[in-house]
């Protein structure tokens, strides 16, 4: 396993370019909102859904279970038919 | 590197892929039966299907020295169709006398809707009366945590030997849950969905990799077959040796599937020449 130090080396460029390509997203997401369009847009289930993920992202503090915690944020239960 | 690929579609592949996959160290690849782009409405292009990869798939993989196995099954998105797929079920154990077939898979859930759990539930039946490997696809996506718990379910009420059933394309939200459940599990790399190379190193770290099996998958949706060897590349940068890798990407699969004696691969064992070479990673 890498130490601290290591994970940043290998990994840093990686996040940044991850991180860039969800703010072009959300981005280009507003931008095609306009007027009437603009509530719509925002009420997307799933734009709701990205940015609770990154509230929950932005909290900090240390723990190991980001992936898994928003892994069931995106999970469902079937809707009943 | 000697590397097994245990979940591969080469249905949906070119021939392309066989020769790149040589050329990185693959040396076997399995091949579940799925779903085939469409729904099909004949029995028969079942059975059809299942020739192809059962006989013809070993001959083209044979041309790049790779051994080609394969698994028969009625995948969980055509289980809606419960007449078509009890007709498939009948046929289905000659097939199990083949000299390259492992087992029943990929068999599970999709939507997890009534229909398809009755016929998981006939082909977990069928895999335990003809005592095969069990081969267990989890639902995508969101869908992915409530079929995972189903499958559990399901199975629990089966006199299982949990040696022999893999459940496949777990992630970090049902990675537990099945580990506890005492069977083999799968992670499946894809460039979008489902877990990423790093993700499954990741894992891997956290778990163990006690009955741990890896697989980039390849079927017709955009998905890379080097997504594998991405992750042995990850594997190896963070330190881990030439043996764990091997014992990782070779070895496990080759005592899982080798639980069928068609699967004859040996277990590999790295030995250097010269004293200290092994020291060095």
């Amino acid at each position: 396993m890498l130490n601290p130090r290591q994970v940043m080396d290998t990994y840093y460029l990686d996040v940044r370019s991850m991180l860039l390509e969800i703010a072009a997203t959300l981005d280009r997401h507003d931008a095609a909102a306009e007027g009437e369009a603009a509530a719509v847009a925002r009420d997307d289930p799933r734009r709701q859904k990205i940015e609770q993920a990154l509230r929950f992202l932005a909290a900090g503090g240390s723990r190991d279970d980001r992936t898994e915690q928003l892994l069931l944020h995106f999970s469902e239960e079937p809707v009943a038919t | 590197m000697f590397i097994v690929q245990p979940h591969y579609h080469a249905i949906s592949r070119t021939t392309q892929d066989y020769e790149r996959m040589a050329a990185a160290g693959v040396v076997a690849v399995a091949e579940p039966a799925f779903w085939a782009g469409f729904d099909r409405l004949y029995p028969e292009t079942f059975i059809d299907y299942f020739r192809q990869i059962s006989e013809f798939e070993p001959t083209r993989a044979a041309q790049y020295g790779i051994r080609h196995f394969c698994w028969v099954a009625v995948n969980p998105k055509e289980a809606e169709n419960p007449a078509l797929s009890r007709a498939v079920l009948a046929k289905m154990p000659e097939f199990f006398e083949k000299p390259t077939v492992l087992g029943v898979g990929e068999t599970g859930l999709h939507k997890s809707t009534r229909n398809e759990i009755e016929i998981f539930e006939a082909q977990v039946d069928l895999a335990v009366r003809h005592d095969q490997l069990l081969l267990v696809h989890t639902p995508h996506l969101a869908d992915k945590l409530y079929g995972t718990k189903r499958i559990l379910e399901v199975l629990k009420n089966f006199r299982l030997n949990p040696d022999k059933v893999w459940i496949d394309h777990v992630e970090e939200h049902t990675i537990r849950m099945v580990k506890e459940a005492g069977y083999w599990l799968g992670f499946t790399l894809y460039p979008i969905t489902k877990c990423s190379p790093r993700r499954a190193v990741d894992m891997l770290e956290r778990y163990g990799w006690e009955r741990t099996l890896i697989n980039s998958s390849a079927d017709w949706g955009p998905s890379d077959p080097a997504t594998l060897h991405d992750c042995i590349f990850d594997f190896r940068r963070r330190g881990h040796t030439l043996q764990e890798a091997i014992e990782v990407f070779h070895n496990n699969p080759v005592r899982y599937l080798g639980q069928n004696p068609k699967f004859d691969l040996p277990l590999i064992q790295v030995e250097t020449r010269e004293a200290g070479l092994l020291a060095s990673p």
